[in-house]
């Protein structure tokens, strides 16, 4: 459960795409140690707002702190430097290479040979490694030499997952998870998310699927029309409630939603 | 974590053979079928000629055939790489004979010493090659566009080089020397046992350091077993090339051919560069998902460049090794049936066609097939029309082949 201050913060966050008001001042927050159902219905600005945090978008106004300090986030390299991971929905893996070599995509460790030019990889190093990370967040893959085209869809999930998380980051954001997969590949996949939990990682999870949003997270943000219009202790809610709030059948946080629409019609 | 403990140790109890066929089955099933269809079909090759001209598989044969794919051989281990970008470069043809004939002209013309001859000719070629790919690189243009306007381009440079001339003659002792030599037989020897000695320590050292690393290791008998192998292979085609080859009395001809060699390495640096560097590992990351290699913090951009520069630099080198077999180049040098063959060896040999899957090895298979076609209907006298049409055939089958598996790897959600 949540502890001290948040890890994340962004405040009054507003993002316009043309004639559309996608973000329109939006405060986020995730603590280490929880995860965050991100949830709403399509065009909310779910997407939007962690393309902000990832650093992908840059907002028109709004505040970004990490840690309690403020930061600038201009790209997705800033915001990996500070310990934010994104798993978006296609996971971003090369089919053709087998799990360790997409685990370490890009951060090969070498020995450099000629620097920049021959770098020789380190293939038993990274294995070793990447088969201490895989047995501590308990990934069951066939074998780290397989090629992931050659996965389930919840081991590709899994694959995409553990190389967010290891590199030391603080925070990681998935994308629709669970959004593709079978019964028991989301089972896996939401049992991943809670080990997550326990290694001390603060998760945002945006999901369509409210079952699995409750089985997993610790709150629960919704936004609607670009507003962020309710935030619910998991424990302490239903999802009629949180549905009402998707919906704007009723605004959670004491107002009517009715009342709010027609303030912003007129 | 149970599942994959029992998958590692019902792998390593069946040893050499139980493990390699294992993993050839699960391959299959996959659509990974890489270069086995190639194996079977070169021993198919062999036994139809040797029945029917059983000159086919005799030591003068077999050399004469080796020395004869060299050249395209070479050029085919660059159209590997590219191919493995997931490209295509349709220049390379007439870059090796716009660069062979660079070579002639600076070694006959020009009076040249040979070492600059040579380096300029390979100079041109990688020059060649960061023109184009930084053209389909940074441009964005089709690179299957770019090589097609580059088949003109070094054809037309070729034919203005080479000028009123239309052939020249090679005569520099280096340059004619580079495929017309064989090697010593006591060199071939500790070349085959001195390759046998490193392969046995890298696999035992391999061995070792996984066990001690904690993750899964072959098997003595697997890794014994693979090493007999493979140096087995080594020394009888080492022991092939050493003996006396001439059919008629008089000077021995024997020794492994140069050629063969400076072609054997290329394949061997290009799979070890490919398998065993982050170079190696982003040009199959790019040809995989280009995306995800950006996304990665991959610089795809220079991948890709860096990858057609080889491919036109080792274009060059098959040039200067088909102009120093022929002892000459001339104004169709580069742009024979070599062109269209060495972008087949490669898909024959087991490359796709689609990207990211491959190896330079399909280089040399591929070309061995391509080659033993040629040569062995040479030797029962048929015309090159019928050549033609059956490497047309088996291209067909290759590249079928290539489609059924990737239709494979979809249809099994993978």
């Amino acid at each position: 459960m949540p502890k001290d201050g948040p890890i994340l913060e962004v405040k009054h966050v507003s993002k316009r795409f043309g004639a559309v008001q996608a973000l329109e001042d939006v405060d986020f927050e995730v603590y280490l140690d929880e995860v965050v159902g991100l949830v709403g219905d399509n065009g909310a600005g779910k997407s939007t707002l962690i393309k902000v945090i990832s650093g992908v978008y840059q907002p028109d106004s709004g505040e970004y702190y990490f840690e309690g300090e403020p930061v600038a986030v201009g790209n997705p390299k800033d915001a990996n430097a500070l310990g934010i991971e994104t798993v978006y929905q296609d996971l971003a893996l090369c089919d053709n290479l087998d799990v360790v070599g997409n685990l370490y995509l890009g951060k090969e460790k070498t020995q450099r040979l000629i620097p920049r030019v021959i770098e020789v990889m380190e293939e038993i190093d990274m294995e070793a490694e990447a088969r201490r990370v895989t047995a501590d967040l308990h990934i069951n893959i066939p074998s780290l030499r397989a090629r992931v085209a050659a996965l389930s869809g919840g081991q590709r999930q899994s694959v995409a997952v553990a190389r967010a998380v290891m590199w030391n980051s603080k925070i990681v954001i998935l994308d629709e998870p669970t959004a593709a997969l079978g019964v028991e590949q989301t089972k896996q996949v939401k049992d991943l998310i809670c080990r997550l939990r326990e290694q001390g990682l603060g998760v945002v999870v945006i999901s369509h699927n409210l079952a699995d949003v409750f089985d997993i997270s610790d709150r629960i943000i919704v936004l609607r029309l670009g507003r962020r219009v309710a935030t619910f202790n998991t424990m302490e809610t239903n999802p009629d409630q949180v549905v009402a709030a998707i919906t704007g059948a009723k605004l959670a946080e004491g107002e009517d939603v009715y009342h709010q629409r027609a303030g912003a019609n007129s | 974590m149970d599942a994959e403990t029992h998958f590692e140790e019902s792998e390593t109890k069946n040893g050499f053979i139980g493990e390699q066929w294992k993993a050839l089955i699960r391959r299959i099933a996959e659509g990974e079928i890489g270069s086995l269809p190639v194996l079977l079909g070169l021993i198919l090759i062999a036994i139809i000629f040797q029945l029917a001209n059983d000159n086919f598989l005799t030591p003068l044969n077999l050399t004469n055939l080796m020395v004869q794919i060299a050249s395209t051989g070479t050029i085919a281990v660059g159209v590997v790489l590219v191919l493995l970008l997931g490209e295509i470069d349709l220049s390379i043809g007439w870059v090796s004979g716009f660069t062979a004939g660079i070579m002639a002209v600076l070694s006959v013309k020009q009076q040249q010493p040979a070492w600059i001859a040579l380096g300029a000719a390979i100079a041109a070629g990688a020059g060649i090659g960061l023109l184009q790919g930084w053209w389909i690189a940074k441009l964005k243009v089709a690179s299957f566009i770019v090589t097609l306007a580059g088949f003109l381009l070094w054809n037309g440079a070729l034919l203005y080089i080479l000028g009123q001339t239309g052939t020249i003659n090679l005569n520099d002792p280096v340059i004619i020397a580079i495929s017309n030599t064989n090697l010593p037989v006591w060199f071939g020897w500790v070349l085959g046992v001195g390759a046998m000695l490193v392969f046995a320590y890298t696999q035992v050292r391999e061995r070792s350091r996984r066990a001690k690393a904690g993750i899964r290791f072959s098997s003595m008998p697997a890794t014994i077993g693979k090493i007999i192998l493979i140096s087995a292979v080594v020394l009888l085609i080492v022991f092939l090339l050493n003996l006396n080859r001439n059919p008629r009395q008089g000077e021995p001809i024997q020794g492994i051919p140069s050629a063969m060699l400076i072609f054997l390495a290329f394949v061997i640096i290009f799979d070890l560069l490919t398998r065993k560097t982050a170079w190696g590992r982003y040009v199959f990351a790019v040809g995989g998902n280009a995306e995800a290699a950006r996304r990665a913090g991959i610089n795809v951009d220079r991948i890709r460049i860096s990858v057609f520069i080889l491919g036109s630099t080792l274009a060059a080198c098959g040039g200067i090794l088909a102009g120093s077999r022929l002892f000459a180049v001339n104004q169709s040098s580069g742009g024979g049936p070599e062109l269209l063959n060495a972008i087949a060896a490669a898909v024959i040999g087991g490359t796709s066609l689609f990207g990211g899957r491959g190896n330079t090895w399909s280089a040399l298979l591929g070309i061995l097939v391509i080659g033993s076609i040629s040569n062995g209907m040479n030797l029962l006298a048929l015309e090159s029309s019928i050549r033609f049409m059956v490497t047309g055939a088996v291209l067909l089958v290759a590249v079928t082949l290539d489609a059924y598996a990737r239709s494979r790897r979809e249809v099994s959600g993978r």
